[in-house]
């Protein structure tokens, strides 16, 4: 491996082990030395209605009352559209839906008035199930070749319905968040993916000037994608509600509060149907339905993922896709990890197992022979530019389990209380942005700032999460200007300090923003003078080869490059519980050459353990009224160390020549192909889609059982 | 009532407010103690997780006094130890801390099981840290840390 790749100590790492890093719930007093009010929500306990009144009891001194009248600006929430309001207009559109904020000096005197306050609603019809949505934030449709006749000449057609429930992020902070008047304007910090979405945000709400408007990201306790959008809304409120109090105020939300009321990931209804001809796909036919929840926040942008990753990893001549997100009356879905892509991924791996099955051949056969190649095209018309190296991440998954022949073995009929199974899966993750947002919406801007004595800056707004970019972006200035790490930092992005290198998400800040701060530190170089200070910036361009994409046609490179991975899941099935023990998790990840060994794979082990997670145990759902069962750790189970004892994530470089020494995109990969893997385990465990055609996740023990117990019958 | 007397840290301290207040709050609010992280506030998670007497316990779920005549560490009596500082390079080696909000608890966690079992076996470790929920590293990282920390421990457990 190159130079840069050798890990080194992060920089945050004696702060976090120390218990010396502050994160926004651990500010005794704010930087000024002003005493900080506590800020709770009042929700809505009905899933649609009209409020007719809030009743607030007369309020002690040093408390208020804080609602929409209080919204200084516009009661809109700069998202992707504006519909999601900072506190609720005349209706509420789910449980748990924001009415307004109680906020004083002492937290359990705000409970107590949080408990005293009367809402009076008129309910109106909600929509609860997916399945009988009929109001859609999005449409999209896409397609290219003759899928009619190919249909028409099929051999046989497969028809199958896959079903993807919720998953939380379950980012140990909860959301929290801060605000305090400053002068004419606001100083809003806290938790947060991405600084400068949180700035629009609550300068719109606020009705304030760019300049009037400071957001800082304080140490974030990880996010996953939940800290995308909705710390956005969290901002809004607590400025709303400082600017009221005219004090600071920090809303900190305790846990059951952030697994029911903010956003996860979509619940997903899939429909395909698959054209076969002489042992190949033909044509696929991909309905994808997401289940949005209340207000549309970023469905537009999860499920333009998601239907351009439908067709999955298969060279297949005709496609069809349509795309929808539903509204709901439930918690509004929102950014993880993958973002709509598990879900398409899930089913087109499931039907590609399931029809392999049905032919009578192994399904790994039946995938490789199918897999796209450097140069294919891809979903949308545009094209894969560089190597696919799945066909090796094969055989190197393959040497690690002895994948193929344990396929072979477990397909033979089983007997006894314990039978195995293996599962595999075959996925990419498209580098950065959908389509031309880079280009055109983000427009990434990055610079280094040098001081007299010689140390280096860096200036950027994409947030360390956990994922580690405090210590890798220092890293690529530091290797270009041959200094010593330590001569390089890189700060928590400050609105009043940073320029908009763009938000923390979409695996984009190292590929990205990473290269332009390598670029930036050679311009550096070009120039340096010792002991004077100076700046460089560097901005984004669109690499040279992309064809361009046109959103309303889904036509063209969705992405510039791509990630891949190949993923194995062996299991054993106790069918007397029901209870998946997983044997090995093992995945070859290509996530082009990291930047730091240890902190790559310790992205891919993190996110290959929530995507098996959200296989097999992260059940989250809601009752007849919307209201979301699963909302402690009790009931929404996460990973522990017991779960999957034996993972092993192995990395295979294909360099990207656009990104930073050949790195691509790495944050998001290692979920997305977990979920087949699994449920494809346990299907051939059980006897295979024969006998028990598994099509949805999570696959609990108890789905487990349901489907022994059709046996019985 | 008379006041309730602990050792914090290996410091003497009174606490004169109300037996029933969480130990997790009274640490945070009163002692200024804010490696102890607020995860969960129900048991589940670990992320408060404190040593009462060297036994790992969630700070949420001990009232105060439960903790009258007791020791009580946390991170900011623990770093200043060289078993501490074994652990933390062991970690920051293999780059175990991604977010960092789990890790105070999961150090004292890491510390309860080699105190218990200086050599303990991978499993050992992983189910001394079970109960502590980690969502950014998958464990591996962390159980890895853990181990090499027991083999250049040089005798420290």
């Amino acid at each position: 491996m190159k130079e840069i790749c050798t890990s080194v100590k992060k920089k945050d790492h004696d702060a976090k082990i120390q218990g010396r890093a502050v994160y926004v719930g651990d500010y005794e007093r704010t930087d000024r030395g002003e005493p900080i009010l506590v800020g709770k929500l009042l929700r809505s306990n009905i899933a649609r209605a009209r409020v007719s009144s809030v009743t607030v009891p007369p309020l002690p001194n040093g408390y208020c009352y804080v609602n929409a009248d209080d919204v200084p600006g516009d009661n809109n929430v700069n998202i992707v559209l504006d519909d999601t309001p900072v506190f609720c207009r005349e209706t509420v559109e789910y449980i748990g839906e924001p009415i307004g904020m109680v906020v004083g000096p002492n937290e359990e005197e705000v409970d107590r008035i949080l408990g005293a306050i009367e809402v009076a609603y008129e309910p109106l019809p909600p929509v609860i199930e997916l399945r009988t949505a009929k109001e859609f934030f999005f449409e999209y449709e896409y397609g290219h070749g003759d899928v009619v006749r190919a249909f028409a000449e099929a051999d046989k057609v497969y028809d199958e319905e896959f079903e993807t429930g919720y998953q939380d992020q379950t980012y140990l902070e909860t959301q929290s968040m801060m605000a305090e008047p400053e002068g004419d304007g606001i100083y809003v910090h806290g938790s947060l993916q991405c600084a400068y979405y949180v700035h629009g945000a609550v300068m719109r709400a606020m009705g304030m000037g760019p300049d009037q408007v400071r957001i800082f990201q304080d140490v974030t306790g990880g996010g996953f994608g939940g800290k995308e959008a909705y710390p956005s809304i969290l901002a809004c409120q607590v400025a709303v509600a400082a600017h009221k109090a005219q004090a600071p105020v920090r809303c900190v939300f305790d846990r059951r509060e952030d697994l029911e009321f903010t956003s996860k990931r979509h619940p997903s209804l899939c429909r395909y149907r698959a054209a076969v001809k002489d042992g190949r796909v033909t044509a696929l036919e991909c309905d994808v339905l997401f289940n949005a929840g209340a207000y549309s926040t970023l469905s537009a942008v999860v499920l333009q993922r998601g239907i351009i990753s439908a067709p999955g990893v298969y060279h297949i001549e005709n496609v069809h896709v349509r795309g929808r997100a539903a509204k709901t009356n439930t918690t509004p879905s929102g950014a993880y990890r993958g973002f709509g892509a598990p879900q398409t991924f899930f089913a087109v791996e499931m039907l590609m197992s399931h029809i392999a099955q049905d032919r009578g051949e192994d399904s790994i056969d039946f995938k490789e022979r199918q897999l796209v190649s450097q140069g294919d095209m891809t979903s949308t018309e545009g094209r894969y530019h560089f190597p696919v190296p799945l066909r090796a991440m094969l055989d190197e998954v393959d040497a690690a389990c002895d994948l193929r022949r344990k396929h072979r073995a477990y397909a033979q009929p089983q007997s006894g209380r314990y039978r195995r199974g293996i599962g595999m899966s075959a996925v990419f993750h498209g580098s950065g942005f959908t389509g031309s947002a880079e280009r055109d919406m983000i427009r990434a801007v990055a610079k280094l700032r040098k001081y007299r004595d010689g140390t280096v800056e860096v200036l950027a707004s994409n947030g360390d999460i956990g994922q580690g970019v405090r210590t890798t972006f220092p890293k690529i200035v530091a290797h270009e200007l041959n200094l010593p790490l330590e001569r390089v930092f890189y700060q928590h992005p400050d609105t009043a300090r940073v320029p908009d290198s763009g938000p923390t998400v979409a695996s984009r800040s190292l590929m990205i923003v990473g290269e332009l701060l390598r670029r930036a530190a050679i311009k550096l170089r070009a120039c340096w003078v010792d002991g004077e200070e100076q700046e460089v910036e560097e901005h984004y361009r669109e690499p040279d080869f992309m064809i361009p994409f046109y959103i309303d046609r889904f036509q063209g490179d969705a992405y510039a490059t791509y990630a891949w991975t190949v993923n194995a899941v062996e299991v054993e099935v106790d069918t007397y519980t029901g209870i998946s023990r997983v044997l090995g998790a093992y995945g070859s990840f290509d996530v082009g050459t990291p930047i730091d060994y240890h902190i790559v794979l310790g992205q891919m082990e993190g996110g290959f353990l929530q995507g098996l997670g959200y296989s097999s145990i992260e059940k989250m759902d809601y009752d007849n009224n919307g209201k979301i069962w699963n909302h402690s750790f009790t009931d929404y189970l996460v990973p522990t160390t017991l779960d999957v004892p034996n993972m092993v994530a192995m990395l295979h470089v294909e360099e990207y020549p656009d990104g930073p020494y050949g790195a691509k995109g790495a944050g998001e990969l290692p979920l997305v192909g977990a979920a087949p893997a699994y449920v494809e385990a346990v299907e051939q465990a059980l006897g295979g889609s024969g006998v028990h055609r598994l099509n949805h996740v999570p696959f609990t023990p108890e789905d487990t059982l349901l489907e022994l117990i059709k046996e019985v019958k | 009532m008379e006041p309730i007397r602990f050792i914090l840290n290996e410091t003497d301290v009174t606490y004169d407010g109300d037996a029933t207040a969480r130990l997790l709050d009274v640490l945070r609010d009163t002692y200024h103690c804010k490696s102890v992280k607020c995860g969960c506030k129900e048991g589940e998670c670990g992320a408060c997780a404190v040593l009462l007497d060297g036994a790992l316990v969630n700070a949420c779920c001990v009232a105060m006094g439960a903790v009258d005549g007791r020791r009580v560490m946390t991170v900011e009596g623990y770093r200043e130890t060289e078993r501490f500082q074994v652990l933390s390079d062991a970690f920051a080696e293999l780059t175990a801390v991604q977010c960092g909000f789990c890790i105070p608890g999961m150090v004292l966690a890491a510390e309860s099981v080699l105190s218990h079992n200086p050599h303990p076996t991978e499993q050992e470790i992983r189910v001394g840290l079970s109960g502590n929920i980690c969502r950014c590293t998958g464990y591996n990282a962390i159980v890895n840390a853990v181990k090499k920390a027991s083999e250049e421990a040089n005798g420290l457990w």
